[in-house]
């Protein structure tokens, strides 16, 4: 299959630090990949370069053959790449179905104009956002919420509200970052079941920033390794697994074990 | 690709028609400017004397601005808020000046003992605007430091309004005249050119206060311990750091300055009023900006720039543009360069890049 | 060891009582409130400072009760009071030793003789104060160790007895005067008419109390559990409150020129409010300038309709879309360059636009144009149907006329993608970006909107008033549309007038007041965001039925 993003040398750097350093990346048409490393190694980086919050000095990033890196973040929403954040970012004021009523911006087109005469259209437009709401939020399990404010809906929940908010914009692509932090096993392999069902149910490309070491073994199809901004192994779950420059990335600095004090540092809420 | 096209191609991609306008809305007033200043050069009345009072007035005046500046920007680089109420400080701190002058001047050592006397108007106006600032710390910031961003901008203009009519309802809405000293009287002649002895004072102590400042932050323990809670408060906690205290000391520190400023205004305008915060707060914050907030030596800078730029600006740029009573509009200028300096370089001069490093 | 930290704490409130009421005697609120009797010869002079002690005996023993004997609780709030009285005793102790008038402009014998209680002898002054703020203090502590239903219906009928006394001249101006007439004087309440109304409405706050201890399910309709509304009864309120409001200033008014004038300012500040409420409430850019684009919307009225020497002589309705058009262009042409800054830059900056308004309008540049300091006089009343709205209750029903608008249309846009866009722009500025929300656009958009109400606001201001000069359109006014819209709930649309009749309806009324409103604004801005964030009638959250699946889709 065609990749349906690609990254060639793609470096960010912040004064003196270099972030992100000649990166080239690829990821497959309806695959899982990962993208892990220690802390501070860049994966976020990486993501918000994608996203377009942050501008790449040098290199590019296509999706779907077409050249994003620089677009402003809402174009590239709107093209299909639909983002998670890894401290949760929902708007905590907003009803858990208005966040979600928010996720489908770009996917409206009608005015304020629309709005303050209530035109046909923008009835039915309406009626149609409200209607996918409800079945988005049926999907994730959190139709009983809707009406709650987002932040008084319970971690787990919130977690996945974010993910109804990122499929609302209808996406091709889903950028994940930690989307088991702070979870306890049981709900953990929840969340990496679900993971895949959303792969098929949306026919989505996901790609994920984890820390924890077993949900992406599970997972991934494709695992890419960076330290400190540059990618140091890349492969399915097994070779990186065997690779020697990744147990030294994680397990070869300091004096802990270095897989666990991954997910120690991870943060727990 | 060649460069030039990948960076068209790039431009293209990030910036879209408002920045154009804003740009082309910028480069206009900017073409006004240039052709008001040229006109006025052509045209000028003034000869090159009366430039130079021009630069040393702003200079003087600039002083005053960056003193309050600082306060500003030290609140700033600790807290990521604008301390609205920080004019209203400085108002404080004149007030203090006022009532201690006239109660020296009645006893006889404001002119008798005029250096002693300014010593204590300086420290009485100090202590008056951090007792100020740390009230208004601890009753409309400390509780709210955890709230939304619109929350303390709320508080700290509820805070800069009560202190402003607290001093209207206490010492009156008219001017109250603040006493002259003998020894400020006449000017000094510094390499041919007649410089008024307060405005002289003013240069010296604005130099001096904020050299001090400069030295505070980057060698004692608590300046120390400042740039350490701006960097992350809680990594200053696990630090031993009691960042309370750290922001209660950054807010006197900001604050004695301003206390200066209100003294050395006093000196220059021989005038005091609930009021007077406003227009210097508003001018003080856009030197701090131009410098790039949070930037100690950046808001120092862009006090004097702002300073000079006012004083030259209405004769420089708006007589040549055949603007009747240019002086009016001198608020107008200041006003419009925060305008253009957030647009074309909202990191300010020396600023770095503080969008990039929040976010 | 308990019961020291309760008296520690009670000592702490009594020196706080009095930190708090030799502020406001120093204010000179104290004075010149005094010109107001609300119940026979007590004035609100009195009622201001007496107030801080009854409130903090209140406040205190509310904390206090179940913390210690209830038999105490009364005791501690004599405290309180007894001890702020004392340290505001000190107030005239000192200064009629020693001058204070040099420093604090109201410190001067007059405010000791009040303070003092008209007393010549400062001994005996102090002994009344004192053992008047213990007396408060102690009777205000009593009424949460009362039954609550007793508790409610004190302090209901107390406190609506002092408003309906402070606003004598509202009740005796109006339609209530037919039925309450007898019980006031001239100004304020006659004693014995304040004791009838005081044992009236404590019955009746009394009996509602009961009332709801008794049916705890009708104490609050929770939207989440009974679904929205039906739409009959949503659409009968809304008859009778139209009813309510087309009769307002003929009926209950009296056509009181005073009391409509008022009104319509009030009005013309809920305009106001509404268009601000959007800007800030909606999408959470904090807007200071927000005077200017009234100031562009009075002005334009104003030279394009006087019949002065700078007026064009167009008819009112000609200028009035001209002016919002022009408020609304200002407020993009500002908004493009502004609104691409973080928040706190954007309060400054607007801030400053709203000066240079100010300061060009008064130029001596623009005086051939725009009339300087001396303004712009004789702008004509509008007419409509060959009538000219030259009373003020005439000039109501247009004012009524352009809150409907406003409301109708921020209503509109707030439950559509638009509004669906502020709000989480409000929220979180990235992930709005992230979501596919065009920054620049969504927020110029409530920019625009904000300029435009406000600028139909200052075009009906133009024509009400008849003159405009600029030193009116200072900052205070957007203090005080900021003001209001925070008291009355941030982003909520019945807040706003709720608000304006609090924060400039109120003011209006006792004129005595004016002067100490802009203090009033700042401390009721710290004072809600540190209490009451969500104001007085706080915004609610929008419920969402399941669409009806069962309803034919080809209805559309």
């Amino acid at each position: 299959m065609a990749p349906i993003l690609v990254a060639r040398h793609v470096t960010k750097r912040f004064g003196g630090l270099v972030a992100v350093n000649d990166l080239d990346f690829e990821i497959e048409e309806h695959a899982i990949a990962s993208v892990i490393g220690p802390n501070g190694a860049g994966k976020t980086t990486f993501f918000n370069c994608i996203t377009g919050f942050y501008v790449p000095e040098e290199g590019t990033i296509e999706f779907e053959g077409k050249e994003i890196q620089g677009l402003r973040p809402d174009k590239i929403t709107t093209m299909g790449i639909a983002r998670t954040y890894q401290n949760i970012r929902l708007f905590g004021k907003m009803s858990a179905i208005e966040n979600v009523m928010v996720g489908m911006h770009p996917r409206l087109s009608l005015h304020w104009w629309d709005a303050i005469v209530h035109t046909p259209a923008f009835i039915r437009q309406e009626k149609k956002v409200l209607r996918r709401a409800w079945e988005l939020l049926d999907y994730i399990g959190l139709a009983e919420w809707a009406n709650h404010q987002a932040n008084s809906l319970p971690y787990g929940a919130q977690r996945r509200l974010e993910i109804a908010r990122a499929l609302a914009s209808e996406p091709k692509l889903l950028l994940l970052d930690e989307p088991t932090a702070g979870m306890n096993p049981q709900e953990t392999a929840e969340m990496i079941a679900f993971i895949r069902q959303l792969r098929d149910d949306w026919n989505l490309t996901i790609l994920l920033i984890e820390h924890d070491m077993k949900v992406v073994m599970t997972i991934s199809e494709k695992i890419t390794v960076l330290d400190f901004g540059t990618k140091i192994a890349e492969g399915k779950p097994e070779e990186i697994q065997r690779n020697p420059r990744v147990i030294e990335a994680y397990l070869g600095r300091g004096a802990a074990s270095g897989l666990s004090t991954a997910e120690a540092t991870a943060p727990a809420a | 690709m060649n460069q030039w096209q990948r960076r068209l191609a790039y431009w293209r991609r990030r910036y879209d028609i408002t920045d154009v306008v804003v740009w082309l809305f910028g480069l206009l007033i900017l073409a006004v400017a240039v052709y008001g200043t040229v006109r006025s050069l052509q045209t000028t009345t003034y000869d090159s004397k009366r430039w130079a009072q021009f630069v040393v007035y702003g200079i003087s005046q600039g002083g005053v601005y960056a003193l309050i500046a600082l306060g500003y920007t030290l609140v700033y680089g600790i807290l990521f808020m604008i301390n609205f109420a920080h004019g209203e400080i400085f108002m404080f701190g004149a007030f203090g000046a006022l009532f201690t002058a006239l109660a020296l001047d009645k006893a006889g050592y404001w002119d008798g003992q005029p250096v002693l006397s300014l010593i204590i108007v300086l420290l009485v106006a100090m202590t008056t605007s951090s007792v100020v600032a740390v009230l208004v710390e601890r009753i409309a910031y400390r509780p709210l430091r955890k709230a939304p961003r619109l929350v303390p901008l709320i508080t700290a203009i509820g805070a800069s309004f009560t202190l402003q009519y607290t001093a209207r309802s206490f010492f009156g809405s008219g001017l109250r005249a603040f006493p002259e000293m003998e020894m400020l009287k006449g000017s000094v002649n510094v390499w041919g050119l007649e410089i008024g002895k307060s405005h002289a004072l003013t240069i010296v102590v604005s130099l001096l206060m904020m050299a001090g400042l400069y030295w505070y932050v980057q060698r004692t323990k608590t300046g120390k311990a400042m740039r350490a809670v701006a960097e992350n408060k809680d990594v200053a906690a696990l630090m031993g750091i009691d960042v309370d205290q750290i922001i209660v000391r950054t807010f006197i520190l900001g604050a004695s300055m301003a206390g200066v400023a209100g003294v050395l205004y006093s000196l220059i305008f021989f005038q005091v009023k609930f009021f007077m915060g406003f227009v210097p707060g508003i001018k003080a914050f856009t030197a701090a900006v131009l410098g790039g907030i949070g930037n100690i030596p950046g808001a120092m800078l862009g006090g004097y720039f702002l300073g000079i730029f006012e004083s030259l600006g209405p004769a420089l740029i708006l007589e040549g543009l055949g603007i009747p009573a240019p002086s009016q509009l001198k608020d107008v200028i200041a006003f419009t360069m925060l305008v253009m300096v957030l647009i074309f370089r909202p990191t300010g001069i020396l600023g770095e890049a503080v969008a990039e490093k929040r976010a | 060891m308990q019961n020291a930290t309760i008296w520690r704490s009670t000592v702490k409130a009594g020196l706080l009582t009095g930190v708090i009421a030799i502020y406001i005697a120093l204010t000179g609120m104290v004075l010149s409130l005094s010109q107001r009797p609300v119940i026979g010869k007590l004035s609100l002079g009195h009622v201001v400072y007496m107030l801080v002690f009854a409130g903090m005996g209140y406040i205190v023993a509310r904390r206090h009760v179940g913390k210690t004997q209830r038999a105490l609780v009364p005791v501690h709030g004599a405290l309180v009071g007894g001890l702020g009285a004392a340290l505001l005793a000190l107030l005239p102790i000192v200064g009629r030793k020693i001058d204070l008038a040099w420093m604090f402009v109201t410190a001067k014998p007059n405010l000791y003789k009040f303070l003092l209680f008209n007393q010549e002898s400062t001994a005996l002054g102090i002994g009344y104060l004192i053992l008047t703020g213990a007396a408060l203090g102690a009777a205000t502590a009593t009424l949460p160790v009362l039954p609550p239903v007793l508790h409610q219906a004190l302090l209901g009928g107390a406190s609506t007895t002092l408003l309906m006394g402070v606003l004598a001249e509202l009740v005796q101006r109006t339609i209530l005067k037919k039925a309450l007439g007898p019980l006031f004087a001239y100004k304020g309440l006659k004693p014995w008419g304040a004791a009838v109304l005081f044992v009236a409405l404590s019955v009746l706050f009394g009996l509602y109390a009961w009332w709801r201890q008794n049916h705890p399910q009708a104490q609050r309709s929770v939207p989440l559990e009974t679904g929205p509304e039906p739409a009959w009864k949503r659409s009968l309120k809304l008859g009778l409150l139209l009813l309510l409001l087309l009769i307002l200033p003929i009926w209950l008014l009296s056509k009181d020129t005073y009391l409509n004038s008022v009104l319509n300012l009030v009005g013309l500040y809920v305009i106001m409010g509404l268009g601000l409420n959007i800007v800030v409430g909606f999408a959470g850019l904090l807007d200071l300038g927000y005077v200017a684009f009234f100031a562009i919307g009075a002005y334009t009225v104003a030279l394009m309709t006087s019949l002065g020497p700078l007026g064009m002589g167009y008819s009112f309705w000609q200028a009035l879309p001209v002016a919002i058009v022009f408020a609304l262009s200002a407020g993009v042409i500002l908004g493009v360059p502004v609104l691409r800054m973080r928040g706190d830059y954007l309060a400054i900056v607007t801030l400053g636009f709203g000066e240079i308004i100010r300061i060009l309008a008064n130029s001596d540049w623009l005086k051939p144009f725009m009339g300087g300091a001396l303004g712009v006089l004789d702008i004509p009343k509008p007419e409509i149907f060959g009538r000219v709205l030259k009373e003020e209750y005439q000039l109501y029903y247009l004012i009524l006329a352009g809150i409907l608008l406003t409301w109708f249309i921020a209503s509109r846009l707030y439950h559509s993608r638009v509004g669906r866009a502020w709000q989480a722009l409000r929220e979180d500025e990235d992930v709005a970006e992230a979501m596919g929300i065009h920054l620049v656009t969504t927020k110029l958009l409530a920019f625009g909107f904000g300029a435009a109400f406000s600028g139909l606001s200052g075009a009906i201001f133009a024509a009400k008033v008849g003159s405009v000069y600029p030193h009116t359109f200072n900052l205070i006014i957007s203090i005080n549309v900021l003001s209001l819209i925070i008291v009355g709930g941030i982003g909520s649309l019945p807040g706003v007038v709720v608000g304006a009749l609090a924060l400039v309806g109120l003011p209006e009324l006792l004129r005595e007041f004016s002067e100490y409103r802009m203090l009033f604004y700042g401390i009721a801005l710290i004072a809600m965001m540190l209490v009451k964030p969500e104001g007085f009638w706080p915004k609610r959250l929008n419920v969402y039925a399941r669409p009806d699946e069962s309803a034919p889709e080809t209805a559309q």
